[in-house]
């Protein structure tokens, strides 16, 4: 018991309490000067009802929907490869995946940015070979955020799915064939329930955090790719609307509960069932 | 067994998507040319421009970022060693809800857990600077820690415990010669994730940090969104690769250098 009272302590002050603080702060009516005032109100609550919200709320729920899909869609196969290789080639393979991911988040997103530049590189080649108009940008729109979000937020698809392949047997999609199945069919019909664990991991591991991005839509968007992170940073610490920021935080932490819970409910319902 | 091509051809687009930018980055940092549309020769201008005078401030971001660093990964190596051990070999109730409190930091949006600390401190009229940062690191470095070191924890051989105690060693001397040698390498590579995760982070830092207490990310971001000195990020991210590489790398050795 001893042993976990500091671990225990500090988990309690530093992040249990501030997420109570914040659900209280929401319920708080703003100052002038930047902070909150005494009493309680629903002012704040009522303020989500302000067109813009619910606009930018459906655009983060639907962007990281979309993210979760391509993320899932292009490590299926990459899975599918990565479990089917063995012994050196296996672990090459997977640093070869694994590796990017090593560098800054920032610096990956910096990357992009760069590499987008109006002034950059690839857009003036594109322009050149005639594909793009000499007026397209490459930055600053809802394609540019999704790309990002799907190329931050793919190993997080990949290393689950990479996990369940590896025990996957291989040979049940043999059986599959010789059983008359289609290629395309053994691969649905097999390899994917046979993964199917791994796929709920990897849905919820790449929906939550992108739920809560800021940085790439803040970075690679325009002003109309924001998503809710960004309006939580603007109320925190643009014009100091802290109830503010607060009720969107508290609706953030509501959104990325239901994933959460999806994956714990239905783990469960597997464990109960016998095998 | 006919292998399809599609499943592999789809494997080799992914790891071009995955390389190129990074690929670009470093190519740049040699260019001579300020934007990336023309090749100017290779330089290692951008590398010199780091020891200028007015970009002092980047040395003192990042001395600053090391500190802080330095300190979570310390702090949060105490924490999650004891809190690993506490959960592998007690089991109570409690314990059980202590398991998801170790968990909820890492899987929660960053983003909610710097907000919810801003609004904590603000509340607590606690000045914000270089030890709110400090704090927000160990919270989420002191999960990380303990999840590592569990792992660690699982290919454990009790009996070895058990042997130490029939031969006499009182309970220090069981931890401090047979417990903890064991454990050292998985103490040590948590540490080094945390110490990635803390020099990495962006979200919580930018939300915690007051003026004065810019760390490496928070001034490679301000940079990059105001498009300011391009060639220079490019160095600096390049530099930040091989550092981050080389503790990777070794924290990857000690991992699967298991004397079990």
């Amino acid at each position: 018991m001893l042993l976990t009272a500091p671990t225990l302590f500090w988990l309690v002050v530093f992040f249990i309490v501030p997420t109570l603080a914040m659900v209280a702060i929401s319920f708080r009516p703003t100052t002038p000067y930047g902070g909150f005032g005494e009493g309680w109100t629903l002012d704040a609550w009522k303020a989500l009802a302000n067109p813009n919200y619910p606009v930018i709320l459906w655009r983060t729920v639907w962007l990281s929907l979309v993210t979760t899909v391509i993320c899932l869609a292009l490590a299926l196969p990459i899975a599918f490869v990565l479990g089917r290789l063995q012994g050196k080639w296996r672990a090459i393979m997977l640093m070869l995946v694994v590796v990017p991911f090593w560098t800054n988040f920032v610096i990956r997103v910096a990357a992009w940015r760069i590499l987008l530049h109006p002034e950059g590189w690839l857009r003036e080649s594109l322009v050149a070979l005639g594909l793009i108009d000499a007026d397209t940008l490459l930055l600053y729109n809802q394609g540019a955020v999704l790309m990002v979000m799907v190329y931050t937020y793919l190993p997080f698809a990949i290393l689950p799915l990479y996990a369940a392949a590896e025990r996957f047997d291989y040979s049940l999609l043999e059986v599959a064939r010789d059983l008359g199945a289609g290629g395309l069919t053994a691969v649905t019909r097999v390899f994917i329930p046979g993964v199917s664990r791994g796929l709920l991991t990897a849905m919820a591991l790449v929906l939550i955090p992108a739920l809560g991005s800021y940085v790439i839509p803040d970075l690679v968007g325009g002003p109309d790719d924001e998503m809710i992170g960004n309006k939580i940073a603007q109320r925190a610490l643009g014009d100091r609307n802290l109830p503010q920021a607060a009720t969107l935080s508290v609706a953030l932490l509501v959104i990325t509960l239901i994933p959460m819970m999806i994956v714990y409910l239905l783990n469960r319902k597997e464990r109960n069932q016998p095998v | 067994m006919k292998k399809s091509g599609a499943p592999l051809l789809v494997f080799v687009l992914v790891l071009v998507f995955l390389y190129v930018p990074i690929l670009f980055l470093v190519v740049n940092s040699f260019n001579e040319a300020r934007f990336s549309s023309t090749w100017g020769g290779f330089t290692w201008k951008w590398y010199m421009a780091l020891f200028d005078s007015q970009n002092r401030d980047l040395w003192e971001a990042t001395q600053r970022t090391l500190i802080i660093a330095m300190a979570s990964s310390a702090a949060s190596m105490v924490l999650g060693t004891l809190s690993a051990c506490a959960l592998h070999w007690y089991r109570s109730r409690l314990q059980q809800a202590n398991y998801g409190m170790i968990y909820l930091p890492i899987v929660i949006p960053d983003l909610l857990m710097g907000i919810s600390l801003l609004l904590f401190f603000v509340a607590l009229g606690v000045t914000l600077g270089a030890v709110t940062i400090l704090i927000a690191h160990i919270t989420f470095c002191a999960s990380f820690v303990t999840v590592v070191v569990l792992g660690r924890l699982q290919g454990f051989d009790e009996t070895v415990i058990a042997a130490a105690r029939d031969l006499g060693a009182t309970q220090w001397v069981t931890i401090r010669r047979i417990i903890f040698p064991l454990l050292a390498p998985g103490i040590v590579a948590g540490g080094l994730l945390a110490f990635t995760l803390s020099v990495d982070d962006y979200v919580i830092t930018f939300f915690v940090t007051g003026p004065g207490s810019t760390t490496l990310p928070l001034k490679i971001y301000s940079m990059v969104k105001h498009s300011r000195e391009l060639p220079l990020i490019n160095a600096i991210s390049t530099i930040f690769l091989v550092v981050t590489f080389l503790i990777v790398w070794w924290s990857q050795k000690l991992t699967r250098s298991s004397p079990s």
